[in-house]
């Protein structure tokens, strides 16, 4: 992960001075063009979400709007629901961090600092999580969560949720903790701490920045789920966005603005955390490719 | 300290929460998925025991489609090999050698991954709308009015319309895993290369490509199982339609189950997919692994 600033000087360094070719152009306008195809979409959505239909349907295709018509969030969020979506989505994704974050930081810690047999072994029995599709527990999960009345609850999701982030989450932490000398818990252990003191007091505060990888990595995961959230709850109250923005495309067939303010309301947290955190984004998807 | 019980009893209490989520939900429905895969099951009555009939029904029944939905899924894994990883590995190539705006190239490619999947249908139905849509506009402005088509309507070309958004959002991520790699390359072995008088495509067909192979052999596992689970972007765009065209293996189980309420039939391609990713992923490891003796 690293690798990526440490080299960055060399490749530099080696171009730097090198003459305008024709092909070097014909990269540039590849990389360019390329760049362009992914903007657009969110480019086309940020600006359809504040025109009126004439404008989307004919008279200003791909300008920006001549009119802002800012009233299209205020239908998606009242009509359209989209508060109550976003607020759905919030709880969920903060209680499955919260969860990852214990249950994985607890079990790294048994697995990595701890003395015993088979604690290996166990690790590779979680990584397993990397691999095993979610189309595993659909089934199961629907059935069990229906006898038990937990279909259409945040429950519904937030523990499936919790249980496949959490090999990612045992992943990560296993290599911040690793970071961590282990003089510190001989240290605490003479000063008379026992395990959980150990844990409590020495690693979870020093586990700040594995806090901040795990929960964007969870974040990202359980705002954009739909196969699980478009089954377990499809009761309006329990929505979150990826079902209720799919719901709001039948209601609004025809009126494209307030879909438009409804997927970027969908959309503006995870680009504003990506815009803030891109290096720490791209580093947690790498190390979860390379182990996985 | 470390013998005593009361140590044993502390690992276990530590390894509890994930213990338990894990098994709970990831281990004992895989067994649960493969009980019922063997049984004649509508969710209501009692289920009865059939055997491996429902497997036998799923390959050689022409109602169920499932053999259409799995030629979809591994045409899709194989569009995903040839078309996106070699583009994404170009790009990886490119920007990695350092040239300006690298960053902001890498972080505008890998954008599109974090942004939801219905999102991102939402906006592709919009761009494919056959009256209004951005492709249509586009096509008619230049005056090619007979290059106009109903996309995602037509049973010929949906499949393929409905492919261009998958194979686009990924780009993104396959890129940046090959860009970490070949950023990972030790500057001495390029700087051997660059002394012998590689030139460089010499230097990446020799040099870089073999030494992020274990990367490439990543990127190709995660295109053909993902691939095989595709799910989100079908769902959105067509969900399986017109007249199960873009049918991809995922689609048709959520279909069996909460349409056609067959549980059992549902499981059956929930394991059958477990199976078929493992199996892919077993023989692309294989293949790599041959590779590197030649």
């Amino acid at each position: 992960m690293s690798t990526i600033s440490e080299t960055k000087q060399v490749g530099r360094a080696r171009t730097a001075g090198n003459k305008i070719t024709p092909s070097k152009v014909l990269i540039y306008f590849i990389l360019i063009l390329w760049a362009l195809i992914c903007l657009f979409p969110v480019y086309w959505m940020l600006t359809f979400s504040l025109k009126d239909n004439a404008e989307i349907f004919g008279a200003n295709v791909i300008g920006l709007p001549n009119n802002w018509l800012w009233s299209n969030y205020t239908e998606a969020l009242k009509t359209g629901r989209m508060d109550l979506y976003f607020l759905n989505s919030f709880i969920v994704a903060v209680a499955t961090i919260l969860i990852t974050l214990i249950a994985s930081a607890m079990a790294t810690y048994a697995m990595t600092r701890l003395v015993w047999k088979g604690r290996e072994t166990m690790n590779k029995f979680f990584m397993l999580g990397l691999t095993i599709p979610i189309h595993a527990a659909i089934v199961p999960l629907y059935v069990v969560l229906g006898k038990t009345h937990l279909l259409n609850s945040y429950t519904a999701l937030v523990i499936p949720y919790s249980a496949f982030s959490l090999a990612m989450g045992i992943l990560i932490c296993t290599g911040f903790m690793g970071d961590i000398p282990y003089d510190l818990d001989e240290a605490a252990f003479l000063d008379g701490c026992g395990v959980w003191g150990i844990f409590g007091r020495v690693i979870v505060p020093l586990m700040v920045p594995a806090v901040a990888t795990v929960g964007i990595y969870t974040f990202l995961q359980c705002w954009n789920e739909l196969m699980f959230a478009t089954i377990f709850n499809s009761k309006e109250a329990y929505k979150t966005l990826p079902v209720g923005v799919q719901g709001l495309f039948g209601q609004y067939q025809t009126k494209w603005g307030p879909v438009g303010a409804a997927l970027t309301i969908a959309t503006v947290p995870t680009l504003l955390v990506y815009v803030f955190l891109s290096k720490r984004i791209q580093d947690s998807f790498i190390a979860g490719a390379v182990k996985g | 300290m470390k013998k005593t019980l009361g140590y044993k009893v502390n690992i276990f209490l530590f390894l509890l929460p994930a213990l338990f989520l894990f098994v709970a939900v990831l281990i004992a429905p895989i067994a649960m998925s493969f009980y019922y895969s063997l049984q004649n099951w509508n969710g209501l009555k009692t289920p009865e025991f059939i055997g491996f009939q429902n497997y036998v029904e799923l390959f050689t029944s022409g109602s169920i489609k499932f053999t259409w939905a799995l030629k979809n899924a591994l045409l899709l894994a194989l569009f995903s090999t040839i078309i996106q990883l070699p583009f994404a590995l170009w790009l990886a190539l490119k920007l990695a050698k350092g040239i300006r705006g690298e960053r902001a190239f890498l972080s505008i490619y890998f954008m599109p991954v974090l942004i939801s999947t219905v999102v991102i249908g939402q906006l592709w139905l919009k761009i494919y709308n056959p009256d209004y849509g951005v492709l249509n506009v586009a096509l008619r402005a230049l005056g090619l009015e007979s290059w106009c088509q109903i996309w995602l309507g037509d049973r010929k070309i949906a499949l393929g319309a409905a492919f261009v958004p998958i194979l686009w959002q990924y780009v993104g991520y396959h890129m940046l895993l090959m860009y970490a790699g070949v950023k990972g390359v030790p500057p001495e072995l390029r700087e051997a290369g660059m002394l012998d008088g590689c030139t460089d495509g010499q230097l990446n067909r020799y040099i870089v490509i073999p030494y992020i192979k274990p990367i490439l052999r990543v990127s190709v596992i995660f295109a053909v199982t993902g691939s095989l689970k595709s799910f989100d972007l079908i769902y959105v765009l067509t969900n399986g339609g017109p007249v199960h065209a873009t049918e991809v293996p995922s689609t048709l189980m959520i279909s069996l189950l909460f349409k056609r309420n067959r549980y059992g039939m549902g499981s059956t391609i929930a394991v059958m997919l477990i199976l078929l990713c493992f199996f892919f992923a077993i023989v692309i490891n294989a293949v790599f692994r041959k590779e590197k003796v030649v």
